[in-house]
């Protein structure tokens, strides 16, 4: 964003602003604004994260705390064992950087393909693409799930196993279109100098066309890993086995038979690596947003 | 550099094919011009096997599509017609849509729907916009509060749905507790047939704002400064700026993000299912895709819960549809 000096106006002018009436009613409001949103947002994460240190019996009391009287760090060792986190986290990683290769490999290539190769009946092929685009999720998810219970043709079950949720990721069109749209901002005429120097196609996606891309595969890597991580009704659907589940099916299933704070501490465990995937990536994740909203 | 092995591919049908075509083949070769053949067949292979790489690169995501979206879309209309009872399927023609709308839950799920939807616009589709005009008026800590904001969208939604669920609860939750600090009424939140879908709102307004108020925001970032002058000196107050200037301005994306949360939040399933297990008190919070869910996985009838979807499926592109000639015309 711009610097405060050199943004354009906005609804209130400058000139209102600088007069020490609408001073104090700027930062009156700013700090409103700013208390509200830390608690409104913030506070439920706090609450979490104390509630997580606190005694069975603290943690449903009522007024509640503000701070744990006496924090039980072994809280989160507890959760950690008898919820299985680490098998929960870490099928939920296999399931979400899976998806996220099998995009990136698959995805780009179709994109790059329609993009720049333009092979016969290409632009049928991404109408077919965008199509699923119109068909609202929920509606397919039974059809879906009898098709991966018995593949056509190949007559697999793919119950319990990753690819349920793997390859399905791939049928995402929204990615297709964000890289094939990116992929035609590149001039031809570097592909094509690509070409004389003697690169095949596969050479040249990934010497010319890849590394001028990375903002868009940062975008969509995000994404993917993201969508995996927060799906709910897909996983409990195609990885019922206690040993499969993801992080979020599994800590459902079992929170009703463990004490609150344990469940607590559990999903604090939970929110971590998204939270500092979001740290970590803030811009892209923003810079996606605006690319995605710029569709219509 | 690898042109030889791809003449031979363009020279593989001609034996087989139909005479004429190996015929024409060896006209064009006997004759005297020959280069031109050559390189109209030049042309061919090059042709073919740039097609064929192309179709190489595409055929992994083709595959996936058809197995895991375009054959599902099929089936699901096949779904809607047929019933399987004891492995043996057969055709049944519109009784699985007889069947579904004779069932008194099929107008409660629709009325529910119709009730979520509308409080989450008042909610989901408001909150976020004003939350963006308000930030964009700000000079300082905009970075932090646009985090702020973003923050619960990159939560696990378990993690949300239950913290949500331990403030709502009656007896020890927080919510309550902060009522009756200040000396408010109390609510029974998710456990009373009058609440419930509001808390589930309030929830998934929480939940999922973010994304929209960045997007607001990008918007109103375009507005040109100018437009906000000129409304001044022609004496525009506060909210006439935003009436005549800041809606107009941002049409476009509130249209585009009114359709897209109307056709989300019509096929809410996560929240309610998570906090109330779908149906809530007295069946309060069951909306049509928990109906679905429950034809499938909880009755194992298939073909009604593709009737069903197939009816969620034309009730939203109906209105879609509608949407998009309405402000369309507005357009003009």
């Amino acid at each position: 964003m711009a610097a405060p000096g050199t943004r354009s106006r906005t609804l209130i002018s400058p000139a209102q602003l600088n007069r020490p009436r609408g001073k104090a009613l700027y930062w009156t409001v700013f700090v409103v604004v700013v208390v509200a949103f830390t608690l409104v947002f913030l506070g439920p994460l706090y609450w979490m994260v104390t509630g997580g240190l606190k005694t069975t019996h603290e943690v449903v009391q009522s007024p509640p705390t503000l701070f744990p009287r006496q924090p039980r760090p072994g809280n989160y060792a507890k959760a950690w064992g008898d919820l299985g986190l680490a098998r929960l986290l870490l099928n939920t990683v296999v399931y979400a950087f899976g998806a996220l290769a099998f995009q990136l490999v698959l995805d780009v290539a179709a994109a790059y393909s329609l993009s720049k190769l333009r092979p016969v009946l290409g632009n049928l092929v991404l109408g077919m693409m965008l199509a699923t685009l119109m068909v609202p999720a929920t509606v397919l998810v039974v059809p879906q799930y009898l098709t991966v219970l018995d593949l056509p043709i190949i007559h697999q079950n793919l119950l319990n196993t990753p690819w349920a949720i793997w390859l399905p990721s791939v049928t995402n069109a929204f990615t297709i279109f964000l890289l094939k749209r990116f992929f035609d901002s590149i001039p031809g005429e570097l592909l094509d100098a690509a070409a004389i120097d003697g690169a095949g196609p596969l050479r040249t996606l990934r010497s010319v066309v890849l590394p001028m891309s990375r903002p868009i595969l940062a975008v969509v890597s995000i994404f993917a890993v993201v969508n995996v991580w927060k799906d709910f009704l897909w996983p409990l659907l195609t990885e019922p086995d206690p040993g499969r589940r993801t992080v979020n099916v599994g800590i459902y299933a079992l929170s009703t038979g463990v004490t609150e704070n344990e469940v607590i501490a559990a999903l604090t465990i939970a929110s971590v690596p998204t939270l500092v995937l979001f740290l970590l990536f803030q811009r892209n994740i923003m810079s996606g947003l605006t690319a995605g909203s710029l569709k219509g | 550099m690898n042109r030889a092995p791809f003449t031979t591919i363009s020279r593989d049908p001609s034996p087989d094919g139909p005479a004429s075509t190996a015929a024409r083949a060896r006209r064009k070769c006997d004759a005297p011009d020959g280069m031109g053949g050559q390189r109209d067949r030049a042309g061919l292979a090059r042709w073919v096997r740039r097609n064929l790489t192309a179709h190489g690169f595409l055929i992994g995501s083709v595959l996936c599509f058809a197995f895991f979206s375009w054959y599902p879309m099929v089936r699901e209309v096949i779904l809607a017609f047929q019933k399987t009872r004891r492995g043996r399927t057969t055709w049944t023609g519109w009784r699985n849509l007889q069947q579904i709308v004779h069932d008194p839950a099929f107008w409660q799920a629709w009325r529910h729907t119709l009730e979520f939807t509308a409080l989450a616009l008042l909610l989901g589709f408001l909150a976020p916009f004003l939350v963006a005009i308000v930030l964009n008026e700000f000079r300082h800590g905009q970075g932090y509060l646009r985090a702020l904001v973003y923050l619960p969208v990159m939560l696990p939604p378990v993690a949300s749905v239950l913290l949500f669920k331990y403030f709502y609860d009656p007896g020890y939750g927080l919510f309550n507790n902060v009522l009756h600090t200040l000396h408010l009424p109390t609510s029974q939140w998710l456990q009373s047939t009058h609440t419930a879908l509001l808390s589930v709102v309030i929830a998934s307004t929480w939940m999922n704002m973010g994304s929209a108020t960045l997007i607001y925001l990008a918007a109103l970032q375009g507005i040109p400064g100018e437009l906000y002058e000129a409304a001044e000196l022609d004496g525009a107050g506060l909210l006439r700026r935003i009436w005549h200037v800041t809606i107009p301005q941002t049409r476009l994306v509130l249209s585009l993000m009114l359709l897209m949360q109307v056709i989300a939040t019509m096929q809410v399933f996560t929240e309610p299912y998570l906090l109330t297990g779908g149906a809530g008190p007295q069946g309060s919070t069951t909306t049509v895709v928990y109906l679905i869910y429950q034809y499938a996985f909880n009755f194992n009838n298939y073909g009604a819960a593709a009737a069903l979807g197939l009816v969620l499926l034309v009730v939203l592109a109906a209105f879609s549809g509608v949407y998009v000639r309405i402000t369309r015309r507005g357009d003009d």
